[in-house]
């Protein structure tokens, strides 16, 4: 029974990092980290809610996620900007989550996991809902790969050959929803975030042709995935934070080495 | 096919309202194939609006704007993003695949990119990042994008802004050769006059309406140049030293 559920566990670690790796590509590239926090912070106030109402925490997690996402999406393009809306949205959903939390003490752990991850916990329903949305994220990105990057290169340029530039920045940011629904169960809604930057940002340390940096990105998220993972289970530490932490010490590590080379 | 005799471009009576300030006001001309003709005008006169008019990219309040063919814009910057991952073959390509699915190129779109880098000058740098481009190399790579995607009209806007003049009149060199060898019709907009009318067939000046538009030594010399830049004293001599590296001419 145990070994069963470590067999979810480390499928969970393999799914999520890909997903992570692939979307974390286009994360780092269109400067998206703050909406990759707003999203994921939104989760956990989703969950929260969830908890709160007797909902299905993670059904409410996907719908809050969903609307943040779309109201970024939509807010973004008026005169407040970008990093405003997400701000805005940031400080409602978490005043949310801190107001359901107080109105129900009692689900404040079962909200841990939601914030922390619970790999462990992950079971075979959780696996295939990482892998289909692994492979949701995977195929719009293969469909859609030239659209983003020329709409990542230049705005303009992608509106003047015919692109819904909007549309593809929400699919864009829906499928980081989906991204962050799949890391809440791994490493928690306070941490997905940090999943979406680290390993893209570590593999453009490395190479400067998205050929190669696409690859990198899925395997070091991938890796960063199962060293955490194994890590938790040696240490009996979270794997959240043992995940997280993994990342931030390979992207250290390529810093300092891409510098003592010069 | 388009027909031959058909403008590249048709302006008719078009107005563009944004924030509810009338940008441009009945704007009306027609741009022939094989021309260059340069948009000028003072700061906040409507330039940028005009070509984003001309792209689609803005809704006009009245009138109708008429392209013909394939447009390729060359945007107003000097440079990729910052630490863009592609190569200048990738940017070559991304007019190109812009409405294709899937990842790959085929061997036909790397031949397109090979030739419209070699066309601009820039096969050596195909598989250079893009990042590591200089301001005239990326203006050449730009071009060369459009030419892959199967521009035949080129929309330019501000082509040599940021570039010193060997640089300027390199790009204009290479500009003149694309036109003669690929019967290319362009339409540049640009702060500097001088360098723009030294190139182009004809000129119109704008500021919110047209105030001239000919070839460019009328509108160069006319004095309503002076009116259209809401300017009273001879500034076209000072960018004549300036072009021509006077002392006292900047």
């Amino acid at each position: 029974m145990e070994s069963y559920a470590l067999h979810n566990a480390w499928l969970a670690a393999l799914l999520a990092g890909a997903v992570f790796g692939l979307l974390g590509f286009f994360v780092v590239l269109r400067r998206l980290a703050f909406i990759g926090v707003g999203i994921s912070h939104s989760a956990v106030a989703g969950a929260a809610l969830g908890l709160t109402a007797g909902l299905a925490p993670m059904l409410s997690a996907g719908l809050v996620t969903v609307v943040t996402a779309a109201a970024i999406a939509g807010t973004g393009r008026d005169k407040l900007g970008e990093d405003t809306a997400i701000g805005i949205y940031l400080a409602a959903t978490m005043g949310l989550a801190a107001l359901a939390l107080g109105a129900s003490a009692e689900h404040s752990h079962e909200l841990f996991d939601y914030l922390f991850g619970d790999l462990l916990s992950v079971g075979p329903a959780d696996v295939a809902l990482l892998a289909a949305a692994a492979a949701v994220v995977v195929v719009s990105v293969g469909l859609l790969f030239r659209r983003l990057l020329l709409v990542s290169f230049d705005e303009e340029l992608a509106r003047a050959y015919g692109l819904a530039v909007g549309r593809l920045d929400l699919a864009l940011l829906l499928l980081l929803s989906l991204a962050v629904l799949v890391g809440v169960r791994v490493v928690g809604g306070l941490l997905v975030s940090g999943m979406l930057v680290v390993p893209a940002a570590t593999a453009a340390l490395w190479t400067s042709d998205f050929r190669r940096q696409i690859p990198l990105a899925v395997a070091l998220s991938i890796g960063c995935c199962l060293a955490g993972l194994a890590l938790a289970l040696r240490f009996e530490l979270s794997a959240g934070g043992t995940v997280v932490t993994s990342a931030i010490a390979a992207f250290a590590l390529s810093l300092a080495f891409n510098r003592t080379r010069g | 096919m388009s027909n031959p005799l058909q403008a590249a471009v048709d302006f008719e009576q078009v107005s563009v309202i944004l924030d509810g300030r009338t940008v441009l006001e009945d704007i009306s001309f027609t741009v022939g194939r094989g021309r260059f003709v340069g948009i000028i005008g003072p700061n906040g006169a409507g330039k940028t609006t005009l070509l984003r008019a001309m792209l689609g990219l803005v809704q006009t309040a009245q009138g109708r704007v008429s392209v013909l063919g394939v447009v390729g814009y060359v945007p107003q910057r000097n440079s990729a993003p910052h630490a863009f991952p592609a190569s200048a073959t990738d940017v070559a390509l991304m007019g190109r695949l812009s409405r294709r699915h899937g990842f790959r190129a085929t061997e036909q779109d790397l031949e397109a990119a090979r030739l419209s880098l070699e066309q601009v000058g820039m096969a050596a740098a195909a598989g250079r990042p893009v990042a590591t481009l200089s301001g005239g190399e990326f203006r050449r790579v730009m071009l060369a994008q459009s030419l892959a995607a199967g521009a035949e009209l080129l929309v330019l806007d501000e082509p040599t802004s940021g570039l010193d003049l060997p640089a300027e009149q390199e790009f204009y060199s290479l500009l003149g050769r694309l036109r003669s060898e690929l019967s290319l019709t362009v339409v540049a907009v640009s702060h500097d006059l001088l360098a723009l009318g030294g190139q182009a067939d004809e000129l119109i000046c704008i500021n919110r309406r047209i105030h001239l538009h000919g070839n460019p030594e009328e509108v160069v010399h006319s004095h309503a140049i002076q009116e259209a830049y809401s300017c009273e004293f001879d500034f076209i001599a000072g960018e004549i030293a300036r072009h021509s590296g006077e002392p006292g001419g900047a």
